[in-house]
């Protein structure tokens, strides 16, 4: 399933395949989905009781506005099971393994402390989607920083554990700032502003969390925007693979 | 873990916490020795017990009770409570494997649930004087059990409908009449617990439905999963009621009110005409309709896998056992950090109330979930 803007479209369906994937809402679902879905991998996991209903919750907020996003661009179920890697949208950071606790605590501060700043901009561009959306960011980044704060500024041992998480996943969110062609709303957010108040937010709560913002490059040697391209990191093929595989086992079913 | 059926929404317990305050202050205050009221003498605690238990009131945390109720409502609660988060990892096996984005939302909706019944349980507990740490310590060191059903493995997508269907179900059957379980607190908690575990039994029988009517290899993994949850499923009601050991004290307390077989009784005549809903059929060539008693004759269950599984032999014992503590010593880390940064601050509370801000509103979005997701009620 590769995009081929160049070939005149087939049937009905490939068409909307198609304009689906060039759709600047895709990223924005797959992105959803993907961390969702690394959320869920807690299940059964968390260090404590509360922190299994808190982990549940946003992943469930995550899949719901998932599947939102992909009922306007066609079924969800097929954009979700049915596309190869190299279709999928989303940015590397939400692919990231879960780590330990710190490292997921920090990839969710990393993204919804974007998510929130985009979907507010999104919502005064008009988007209604958005403004449900946009609480639910907030309370996501919310819960992150909070952790992000403990851990910081807890033990040694959660420090250089939280330490090591920022430094590890900060060449990550580079990707969270590439514009998204297409029209608007998506397509008229002002991407340097978020950048710079993205910035201010992360660098504040690192500073209370007594820790140290990286003066590391925010992308890697694959350029800035590779998932939005279709260029992801190794793990993401298996985690693909795992969530895909029962809904491919039987073509056509309905569950 | 979850069962349920219908619950009785008149339920007095529903009194909540204010009267239950109330009473407690009354039967302190006739505790204290103010019995000059009474032309009895002095007050005898276990006469106002069990005048308590015999009127139907509610036993509350202040209350006088006698040493072995306290120790056997710890006992249960705690094993309720340990059931509840053991029996999240059968299903969270099937989190990033859901075959569609709906039924995944569900699922991680149910295994949240799961999650917050254990909350309300150790907290039931913890009305006695037990910390959810001590709890959980007894569990992990195999002190304490947890409902041997979640030894079993979920092997195919169709496991998930049949948990929600018949283990969600017979767990309702279990914890309907603990909504007027003579302690306050444990009841209060079973009202709760149940309401979500009948949309847990809904949302699996569902499931199955929509596997039973799919196509034909849909229907046989429902059919196999059925298949090999049933009997399980009649063994979650505990031995017959002449081999049970404690059963006949807890229903004088009332703490229990029906006998194991008679709850295994109703819950058999209850999923047989859900299996003929659903198309599908239970495992037991001696099911049939008894005209004389009122109820269906089931054949007889294999007590001897009951014991092998309640030992630890079982197919998934040492693998949940494991996992919980692997979890729980993964997380210690993150306890600790929790507390250290609690006592800088000067709050001083320990790690799980330090970190147990988010309770109110996972409860609120879990009922969200529900009323946007259930679609088939089995009945
Ligand atoms: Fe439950
Ligand atoms: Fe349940």
């Amino acid at each position: 399933m590769t995009r081929s803007q160049d070939t005149p479209a087939g049937g009905g369906a490939a068409t909307r395949a198609e304009a689906a994937l060039d759709s600047p809402l895709l990223p924005l679902a797959d992105d959803a989905l993907v961390l969702s879905h690394r959320l869920g991998e807690w299940a059964g996991h968390a260090p404590v009781l509360e922190e299994e209903l808190a982990l549940a919750n946003i992943a469930l907020d995550l899949l719901g506005q998932a599947r939102v996003l992909y009922s306007q661009l066609g079924d969800e179920d097929e954009l979700a099971f049915l596309r190869e890697e190299r279709s999928f949208r989303n940015c590397q950071l939400v692919e990231q393994p879960n780590g330990d606790f710190a490292c997921t605590m920090v990839r969710q501060l990393f993204f919804s402390a974007c998510q929130e700043l985009l979907f507010g901009q999104l919502a005064e561009l008009g988007d209604p989607l958005a403004s449900k959306a946009v609480k639910e960011a907030e309370y996501h980044r919310d819960h992150a920083e909070h952790w992000t704060i403990r851990l910081g500024d807890g033990t040694e041992e959660s420090h250089a554990r939280t330490q090591r998480a920022v430094d590890g996943l900060w060449r990550y969110t580079g990707e969270l700032f590439e514009p998204l062609p297409g029209p608007a709303p998506v397509g008229a957010v002002d991407w340097a502003a978020l950048r710079a108040g993205w910035t201010e937010r992360v660098t504040r709560v690192l500073t209370s969390a007594t820790l140290t913002v990286p003066d590391s490059p925010q992308s890697g040697a694959w350029a800035a925007g590779a998932g939005r391209q279709g260029l992801h990191t190794e793990p993401f093929g298996r985690m693909l693979a795992e969530m895909q595989h029962l809904h491919r086992s039987h073509p056509g079913a309905s569950w | 873990m979850g069962p349920h059926l219908t619950i009785e929404p008149n339920d007095r317990s529903v009194g909540g916490a204010a009267s239950a305050v109330g009473k407690g202050v009354e039967m302190t205050s006739v505790l204290l020795g103010e019995g000059a009221q009474s032309s009895e003498g002095p007050a005898d605690p276990l006469a106002d017990f069990e005048g308590a238990i015999a009127a139907d009131e509610r036993i509350e945390p202040r209350d006088w009770m006698p040493d072995d109720y306290r120790k056997t409502l710890v006992r249960q609660m705690a094993q309720h409570a340990h059931s509840e988060i053991i029996g999240m990892q059968p299903e969270a096996n099937w989190i990033t494997r859901a075959p569609s984005l709906r039924r995944k939302a569900i699922l991680m909706a149910k295994v949240q649930d799961e999650a917050g019944h254990g909350l309300y349980l150790y907290s039931a507990a913890e009305t006695l004087g037990t910390s959810r740490e001590e709890l959980l310590d007894k569990l992990h060191s195999g002190r304490q059990k947890y409902s041997s059903i979640f030894n079993y493995p979920t092997l195919t997508w169709a496991d998930v409908g049949a948990i929600g269907w018949l283990v969600d179900g017979a767990a309702i059957t279990n914890q309907v009449p603990l909504c007027r379980c003579s302690y306050g607190p444990y009841a209060r908690a079973m009202i709760r617990v149940c309401k979500e575990e009948s949309f847990h039994q809904r949302q699996g029988f569902e499931l199955l439905l929509a596997l039973s009517r799919g196509t034909e290899a849909q229907h046989a993994m429902a059919q196999d999963a059925v298949d090999r949850w049933w009997w399980p499923s009649l063994m979650m009601f505990g031995p017959p009621d002449d081999e049970s050991a404690h059963s006949a004290r807890s229903m004088a307390w009332k703490i229990k009110r029906h006998s194991n077989d008679e709850l295994r009784q109703r819950f058999v005549d209850i999923c047989v005409p859900q299996a003929e809903a659903l198309g599908l059929t239970l495992p037991d060539p001696d099911l049939r309709w008894n005209e004389e008693r009122g109820h269906w004759d089931f054949g007889p269950i294999d007590w001897e896998e009951f014991r092998q599984v309640l030992q630890g032999n079982g197919p998934c014992n040492e693998e949940r056992i494991g996992r919980r503590r692997q979890a729980h010593e993964d997380g210690a880390w993150v306890r600790d950090a929790a507390a250290a940064y609690a006592a800088k601050r000067g709050t001083g509370r320990p790690a799980a109330q330090a970190v147990a801000q988010e309770q109110p509103r996972a409860q609120a979005q879990t009922q969200d979930q529900h009323d946007g997701e259930t679609a088939v009620s089995p009945r």
